[in-house]
């Protein structure tokens, strides 16, 4: 594969999408991610599960070619994502056709003036022709509900607003590859249970995304596969089954904790409520 | 002043900064400055603010204030608004550059002060109404530019004139964060006087300012980091792009000639 080019097989089913390969990055000499390897094929809903500080987000710019591996190679679909191929304006933009990203804090991302100018934000830059970008930013608006948002300034929303917005300023670009930094995070159920349902029913769910989260409760429902980041490094790639069956596991990666309490006084100690075949008795 | 005080200013400041840079209310007005071409508004109050740069007249530099309030009118902007949010800390900050030539610029004493040999000279309070009289009339030609025009507009219009991409980035993503910066030292501010009993002396409010201060640059660099990946996540390149293009009409002819009659007249005046 020449460098700066990709193959377009990625949208066929279980074609390969990423391929990351021995992917070492350092924050000002701290280790972030280190030795890591994975692949990634089309159509797979991934959970990246970590605690804070495991390495979840920084491989999510990574992958979104935002920031570059300092030691071993990350590819999309065959193309090494380097600095110097995304400097290149035709690469770094078919790139970010096929691949979008939701950041973690939606006040970062929701920039412009109106609700409709966020989401037009990406068209806009990707250049689509104008009636392009009307249609389907009134389409992707309509779709999350907010329609009756779309002159508001989007600093004005509510925390479930502003994530549904800024997921929406993604979606419209339709991307074959979803990158989400924990989007249910500090979100009240109900709104966390509308970004979940967005989300499911996006493209039928025959797209690729990958969902960094420590929320184990919302496992099941966004990925068909779990893979556990534990100091920069992959510690396990299974099924959310498997993963949460695993106590140890989530345990030792930070994602579960015991607790000691009180029952009538005496001092008890059970594991966390996500393990699934849990029976605790009181 | 009181921390309650304090407090209520920054989160007044925050609001006001909010509405008027982002939201944009004003530029969406149905104004005359709000119905021009983008790019007749930079040229024609660029050209304004470098005729107000160069006189030396204070009459000019009344004209040009008074053509500035006329515009103004004109747009929809409140002018008490104008007068708080511009005029005023335009002259406060001018006044204490201008202040020692009121007594350093030698000249005819008009006022002596009563302790010490100090005279406020009629040269001196010449040069010192100069300067912030020039300055008022930049800022509110200036401010009037940024209250009419959405700022992706004004952001295109300075690529047309061959401003370079990285200063288009740079004021984008200034932009982006002001908001976001404000509102983060309004919360710091807060959650410092959630934590204080008592009072502090000097050194120590002092102190405090320094570490805040400090903390909030940090927080500025990292924020405009986030911001800016945010932006290239979404496929910026430093060019702006809008859904509409710039066309010039009729009225954007008249208005360009208008300006330019306005800014050469009050360069050969001013000499």
């Amino acid at each position: 594969m020449p460098e700066g080019k990709w193959s377009e097989v990625g949208l066929q089913p279980e074609a390969l999408e990423f391929e990351a390969a021995g992917v070492r990055y350092e924050y000002e000499r701290v280790a972030a991610l280190q030795g890591l390897s994975l692949e990634v094929r089309a159509g797979e809903r991934i959970a990246l599960l970590g605690a804070n500080g495991s390495g979840k987000s920084t491989l999510l710019r990574l992958m979104d070619g935002l920031h570059f591996a300092c030691a071993g190679t990350l590819r999309f679909r065959g193309a090494a994502l380097t600095e110097a191929a995304m400097e290149d304006d035709e690469f770094a933009l078919g790139f970010r056709r096929r691949v979008g990203m939701v950041f973690q804090n939606p006040d970062i991302q929701l920039f412009n003036p109106t609700v409709f100018d966020e989401v037009a934000f990406g068209p806009l830059q990707l250049g689509w022709p104008r009636e392009e970008i009307l249609e389907r930013v009134h389409g992707t608006l309509e779709w999350i509900g907010a329609e009756h948002l779309k002159d508001r300034a989007p600093y004005r929303l509510s925390g479930g607003e502003k994530k549904r917005v800024a997921l929406a300023s993604v979606i419209v670009l339709d991307p074959d590859v979803l990158l989400l930094d924990e989007p249910t995070a500090s979100l009240d159920p109900r709104s966390q249970s509308q970004v979940i349902e967005l989300l499911e029913s996006w493209n039928d769910g025959q797209k690729t995304v990958i969902t960094a989260t420590h929320q184990l409760e919302i496992l099941g429902e966004i990925s068909g596969r779990a893979i556990v980041l534990e100091q920069g490094a992959v510690v396990a790639d299974a099924t959310p089954a498997e993963v949460l069956a695993n106590a140890e596991l989530l345990e030792s990666a930070n994602l579960i904790h015991s607790h000691r309490h009180l029952h009538g006084g005496v001092p008890h100690k059970h594991p966390s409520p996500y393990l699934r075949h849990e029976h605790h008795k009181h | 002043m009181s921390a309650g005080v304090i407090a209520k200013t920054v989160r007044g400041f925050t609001g006001a900064l909010a509405q008027t840079l982002v939201a944009e209310s004003s530029a969406h007005e149905h104004g005359l400055l709000q119905g021009l071409d983008p790019r007749v508004k930079l040229v024609g109050m660029l050209g304004l603010v470098v005729a107000a740069a160069l006189s030396r007249k204070l009459v000019v530099m009344a004209a040009l204030f008074g053509l500035g309030l006329v515009l103004a009118v004109a747009s929809r902007l409140s002018l008490w608004s104008l007068a708080k949010r511009v005029w005023l800390v335009a002259f406060g900050f001018t006044f204490m550059i201008a202040a020692p030539a009121l007594f350093l610029t030698p000249g005819e004493a008009v006022y002596r002060l009563p302790v010490g040999s100090l005279a406020i000279t009629a040269q001196g309070m010449r040069s010192a109404l100069v300067l912030v009289a020039r300055v008022e009339t930049a800022v509110t030609l200036s401010t009037l530019l940024v209250l009419t025009t959405p700022w992706m507009h004004l952001l295109k219009a300075l690529r047309t004139l061959m401003v370079p991409v990285e200063v288009i980035i740079l004021l984008a993503m200034t932009h982006r964060y002001v908001v976001l910066l404000t509102e983060t030292a309004n919360a710091m501010f807060e959650s410092r006087r959630s934590r204080m009993v008592g009072r502090l002396n000097g050194h120590e409010q002092r102190r405090l300012m320094v570490n805040t201060g400090g903390v909030l640059l940090s927080k500025t660099l990292e924020m405009g980091n986030q911001v800016f990946l945010a932006m290239q996540a979404r496929g910026f390149r430093g060019e702006v792009r809008l859904l509409t293009d710039f066309r010039m009409r009729g009225w954007d002819y008249v208005a360009i000639c208008g300006f330019a009659a306005a800014a050469t007249a009050a360069v050969v005046a001013g000499r």
